[in-house]
């Protein structure tokens, strides 16, 4: 199976836990159920994030690792890069996150991931009328757009 | 051409959301019903709206009661109804304050009839805040105190934080 492009993977989660949405675009090996690893996705990002908060030198803040964090508040991490993976991340204040995994190769995907949330999700899925805030989505328009934007993504 | 384009948009907005109240008031005919169901209405606007401001607005922090007031004021207010609202009457503890708009697009051409005094006309308004901030952790109470239809001077919606509630991990450690 050819690798098309560098994307391997999405997930979108709220601040809940729940994923909004899984979006694959080739991933060779899957071990866990979809449950097992959403839940284990959404696990790394909410330890990671209190870790980086914790570890910060410019900050003092005094708290334990995992203090519950306000959206904004301490430092956010926004990728990590493997040998055979990276994975960025985008969360906004209103507890959504945007994950992609691609190729290691891949650049900085802030601007990428921005791009998604403004003008893919909150337009195909926040404004739909049909949607209920919270739970799993599936929508055509969705799926269209983000792969035609994919596309243009090096 | 586009002032003219805006005027007809924001002119559309206004009646529509005068047929939505007139439909609200035969629908359930009792006027605190009718406050509750704006509230509602509001509150569920508010839930998504919080998505397309923030991805318009590039606003990453929420974490101070006093700076999302302003935001939500200058920048909120502007974006969605075109007008600015000014932030006022703080309480000591900074945790309630006062939103007064001079102008507000929602009550062109309305006036209220006898029969429907204690009506909150825009109390949507309150129902979109209250919803939007829940989404960005705050808690809050919202509602108006001072109304232009009511006979006062100004609109004046008190705004009062209840709680500020940070994200908990979510899932139950039994699995």
């Amino acid at each position: 199976m050819a690798a098309p492009g560098r994307m391997r993977c999405m997930y979108i989660f709220n601040r809940n836990g729940v994923c909004l949405h899984y979006h694959v675009w080739y991933r060779p090996l899957t071990t866990l159920s979809p449950q097992q690893d959403q839940k284990l996705m959404f696990g790394l990002l909410f330890s990671l994030r209190s870790f980086t908060v914790k570890m910060d030198p410019t900050s003092n803040n005094k708290g334990h690792l995992g203090v519950p964090q306000l959206p904004g508040q301490g430092c956010s991490f926004h990728a990590f890069t493997t040998n055979t993976y990276k994975l960025s991340l985008l969360e906004t204040p209103s507890g959504i996150k945007i994950v992609l995994v691609t190729d290691p190769g891949m650049g900085d995907l802030r601007e990428a991931l921005r791009y998604i949330y403004s003008n893919i999700y909150v337009e195909y899925v926040i404004k739909n009328p049909l949607y209920v805030p919270g739970e799993h989505f599936r929508c055509e328009l969705f799926n269209a757009a983000l792969d035609q934007y994919v596309k243009t993504l090096k | 051409m586009l002032a003219v384009e805006s005027l007809q948009n924001a002119e559309l907005f206004t009646l529509t959301y005068g047929a939505i109240v007139r439909q609200l008031l035969t629908d359930f005919e009792d006027v605190d019903e009718v406050n509750k169901q704006l509230d509602t209405m509001g509150y569920h606007i508010g839930i998504r709206l919080i998505d397309d401001f923030l991805s318009k607005s590039n606003v990453t922090r929420c974490t101070e009661f006093k700076e999302t007031a302003e935001v939500i004021a200058k920048v909120g207010f502007k974006m969605f109804l075109g007008v600015t609202a000014t932030v006022a009457n703080w309480d000591a503890d900074g945790t309630e304050c006062s939103l007064i708009l001079d102008d507000n697009p929602l009550v062109d051409y309305v006036e209220l009839p006898e029969t429907c005094q204690g009506l909150y006309y825009c109390n949507v308004l309150c129902g979109v805040i209250r919803g939007a901030l829940e989404m960005v952790s705050m808690r809050t109470e919202v509602k108006w105190v001072r109304d232009v239809l009511h006979g006062d001077d100004t609109f004046e919606m008190r705004l009062k934080l209840l709680k500020q509630v940070p994200e908990e991990y979510p899932y139950k450690d039994d699995e």
